[in-house]
């Protein structure tokens, strides 16, 4: 699929679906894709904490990425997913609409983040890359889960 | 030669033998005439010696053979004990304590300690010029110690007297092991093969057993009755390689009798421990017996009879986590065979429950460790800073055998150091001050350690100033802790605890034990990371009290599990006094706070729906409400929840790095069906 960039020095991320774009991790940084399932409100946190999960024999708090970026839920359904990311000792999962795809990015794709993009998410990009007709947003994760502290 | 293996057992047991030394020195101070006690220090004293020696730690031993000399002199009565000499002595196992961590943080234990040294040397040759007999040191703590470290009781000395009728003869003999030799115990081998070919050997220090297990460092002692004349035993042991000197020293049976039964104190002393019908090692056992009493469980080394290994602490670490995850299970198994109701299941389910809390009652008190290791080093530390402050405190310790999980231990060290150096700086005034207020001159601070339900109890009483409230609250509003209208409403506790907050410090002068305003809050931070909590009660003029209640373990808890919408909470057993049911009627107001009456106390009640904002379907408006008593120390609270769902044993988690402080929940469990539980922090509920 990716044939052309296969000689081209590459990020293999993770794709994944909020509203209607398309966002992209580092796939070092995820430590795995989970359907959603049981999760337990955590009282007094902020909104977009959706509360923690038991994921095998570990408490692992979860974050509703639509929420933390203001953008408008649809709500959850069949291909809601939660991704498990790993930074710095800490564990987080992200609610998103949808991670269907693990894609090598050619590096000299990514751009900076343009300087309007219009919208609170503005602080957490670290960068776009155009793949051919797809835009995707690459997320800076150090400041999406700073901001809490 | 390969030392690392042996790196770690050398570090425990020096820090043991050198908790003896200050344990001894400090008794010594008491008693300076006792020589039994000098005794204990030298023979700790010496074994840290050939240890460091053995494993190449060349400073460790010079200084430790230097303070030797002096306990040498002591004993022998050429030197008096005075303070100034305890203090140099002192100095010296401090030096060594540094030395030991130092190593044990993975350096080369190397210290400047000439100073040290030149007075040690000092105090040694002040002496020595009356004697001559210093000189030839090195020989003569040989023998000395030939003659010291054998001890018969009455069956050999009947043995020795004996084989002296028929013609025999008795020697000591003295091997002394190349440094480097690897093999210690083969030589060992060779050396009694040798000597059993000749004639018998009576007794060993120390024991055979000890030998072969290589439990000594370079020297040995053997009695030996023979007929062969004494030069021949030693080129004939000295021919065993690695072997690098022999003594062998004729011993007359009269003059063994005599010392075993003569006047001197130490003979007495070591006399007692020769009544045990085990050959025990003279070397060990006086310096066992009176740690014994205090310790029974401690000090593996000399004790055959209790068996011990060593575990490293990250196999009882990874034994935990495995148990965690059975006891997840045992929960999910017991959920699953109560929905069933199938007999045979639900018996079976029973068993294993029984046999897993067994499995947990022993794998948490393998993890259990007596305070006393903490608590141990504190007498040395409030000795040198009495003399350092110029004021009389008598340090009392009461329950130093109360267990802790070895976690906690590791943690609670250098809270403790924090606030019994507070105590002693701030506390504790000066004897004139004391005079004057008609106190006696002498201090006191009491450490207590106890358990009371779920947790153990430390707490650190002086009988002190205390701690002045308008004194506190003007610091505390000019550094801006608090405002001054919050300052005149606060309850005298309150006030207290605001001494535990950063940034502050009463003292009027600044001084180096404490004052720096660094302490106390780490004091306190510290603890509550460990889920528990500290309080102070204070009498102005009295004394002070500080009390710390800590989880008695730190990773499975008993919790009574409540429901409330949907959700489910979990509140630890240990703070629950008692629940119930109550009407809506009996509900009154004070304030705007609802309060009940709970056996004749005023309770107020904290609606944990409103507190956790649980979302509500529909308002239900029942005329009973369950309600959990629970208590922080005196005060009490009263949690309503929808219902009750029952008790259970949980594994207590974190909530993850990233939701640190989140208000009331102190943790998380995963239940029986998987789902996560948060666990109500009840401490945060009661103001």
């Amino acid at each position: 699929m990716m044939a052309n960039t296969l000689d081209v020095e590459s990020l293999k991320v993770i794709v994944f679906q909020l509203a209607d774009k398309e966002y992209a991790i580092p796939v070092n940084q995820v430590q795995g894709i989970e359907k959603t399932m049981h999760i337990t409100r955590v009282p007094k946190t902020p909104r977009y904490v959706k509360g923690v999960i038991n994921l095998r024999g570990v408490v692992t708090p979860i974050i509703d990425l639509r929420e933390r970026f203001d953008l408008n839920t649809s709500g959850d359904n069949d291909s809601t997913r939660i991704i498990i990311i790993s930074l710095d000792e800490m564990e987080v999962g992200f609610i998103v609409d949808a991670a269907n795809d693990v894609m090598d990015i050619p590096k000299e794709s990514i751009e900076p983040q343009p300087e309007v993009v219009g919208s609170l998410e503005e602080e957490f990009i670290s960068g776009v890359a155009k793949v051919g007709k797809r835009l995707l947003i690459l997320l800076h994760l150090d400041k999406v889960l700073n901001t809490l502290k | 030669m390969d030392t690392n293996q042996y790196l770690e057992v050398f570090i425990d047991e020096s820090k043991e033998h050198l908790q003896s030394c200050s344990e001894s020195l400090l008794e010594l101070e008491k008693n300076p005439e006792n020589l039994a006690i000098v005794n204990d220090i030298f023979r700790n004293a010496h074994t840290l010696k050939g240890m460091s020696a053995t494993m190449g730690f060349e400073d460790l031993a010079d200084l430790t053979h230097k303070m030797e000399n002096v306990l040498d002199a002591i004993r022998n009565d050429k030197i008096k004990v005075t303070p100034e000499i305890l203090d140099v002595v002192f100095e010296s196992v401090d030096h060594l304590e540094e030395m030991v961590n130092d190593i044990a943080s993975g350096g080369d234990g190397k210290k400047d300690v000439i100073a040290t040294v030149e007075l040690l040397k000092k105090i040694e040759l002040g002496e020595a010029l009356n004697s001559s007999v210093q000189n030839n040191e090195v020989a003569a703590t040989t023998n000395v110690e030939a003659a010291a470290l054998l001890e018969y009781d009455d069956f050999e000395l009947t043995v020795i007297q004996q084989s002296q009728e028929q013609d025999f003869m008795t020697y000591e003999i003295a091997v002394h092991l190349r440094e480097d030799c690897l093999l210690k115990a083969a030589r060992v081998y060779m050396v009694f093969e040798l000597l059993e070919k000749m004639g018998d050997v009576i007794k060993s220090s120390p024991s055979v057993d000890k030998l072969e297990e290589e439990q000594f460092d370079n020297d040995f002692y053997i009695a030996f009755v023979t007929k062969e004349p004494a030069e021949d035993i030693e080129k004939k042991l000295l021919k065993v390689s690695e072997v690098d000197r022999v003594i062998v020293q004729s011993i007359d049976h009269q003059a063994l009798a005599k010392a075993m039964h003569g006047p001197t104190e130490q003979a007495q002393v070591e006399q007692v421990v020769l009544e045990q019908p085990q050959q025990e090692v003279v070397k060990i056992a006086p310096a066992d017996a009176p740690a014994a009493k205090k310790a029974p469980a401690k000090n593996g080394a000399g004790h055959a009879t209790s068996k011990t290994i060593r575990v490293n602490i990250e196999r009882l670490d990874i034994l935990m986590n495995l148990f965690e995850e059975l006891v997840i299970d045992r929960g999910r198994l017991q959920s699953i065979a109560s929905e069933l109701n199938h007999s045979e299941l639900n018996e079976t389910v029973e068993r294993m429950s029984r046999i897993s809390g067994d499995l947990q009652n022993i794998i948490l008190t393998m993890r259990m460790v007596p305070v006393e290791t903490v608590f141990n080093r504190f007498p040395k530390m409030v000795r040198q800073l009495t003399r350092e402050l110029n004021k009389k405190v008598n340090l009392e310790i009461i329950g130093a055998e109360t267990e802790l999980d070895r976690t906690v231990i590791d943690e609670i060290g250098d809270p403790l150091v924090h606030l019994i150096r507070n105590g002693l700086d701030h506390g504790v005034e000066s004897p004139e001050v004391r005079r004057a207020k008609g106190k006696p001159e002498e201090g006191t601070i009491v450490l207590r350690a106890y358990h009371s339900g779920n947790h153990v109890f430390i707490e650190l009483e002086d009988d002190g100033a205390g701690i002045n409230r308008e004194k506190v609250l003007s610091k505390a509003i000019s550094k801006g802790v608090v405002s001054k209208e919050v300052a005149a409403s606060m309850t005298d506790n309150q006030v207290n605890e605001l001494i535990l907050s950063s940034g502050f410090s009463t003292a009027d002068v600044i001084s180096d034990v404490s004052g720096r305003g660094v302490g106390l809050d780490v004091v306190k931070s510290t603890i509550e990371s460990l889920g528990g909590n500290i309080t102070i009660e204070s009498t102005e003029g009295k004394g002070s009290l500080f009390s710390i209640q800590l989880p008695l373990t730190l990773s499975i808890i008993s919790v009574m599990l409540v429901e409330i919408e949907k959700e489910i909470y979990a509140i630890p057993l240990s703070s629950i006094i008692e629940t119930s049911i109550i009407r809506s009627s009996d509900i009154m107001n004070a304030h705007n706070q609802k309060v009940i009456d709970f056996r004749g106390k005023v309770v107020p009640l904290v609606f944990l729906e409103e507190i956790f904002e649980v979302p509500r379907n529909e308002t239900a408006d029942d005329e009973f409400h369950s309600v959990v008593i629970v208590r922080k120390g005196e005060k009490m609270a009263g949690l309503v929840v929808d219902s009750f769902i029952g008790q259970q044993e949980i594994v207590l988690k974190a909530l993850g790095n990233y939701l640190t402080n989140v208000f009331a929940i102190s943790g998380a469990t995963i239940l029986g069906n998987g789902k996560v539980a948060l666990i109500v922090d009840c401490n945060a509920l009661i103001k």
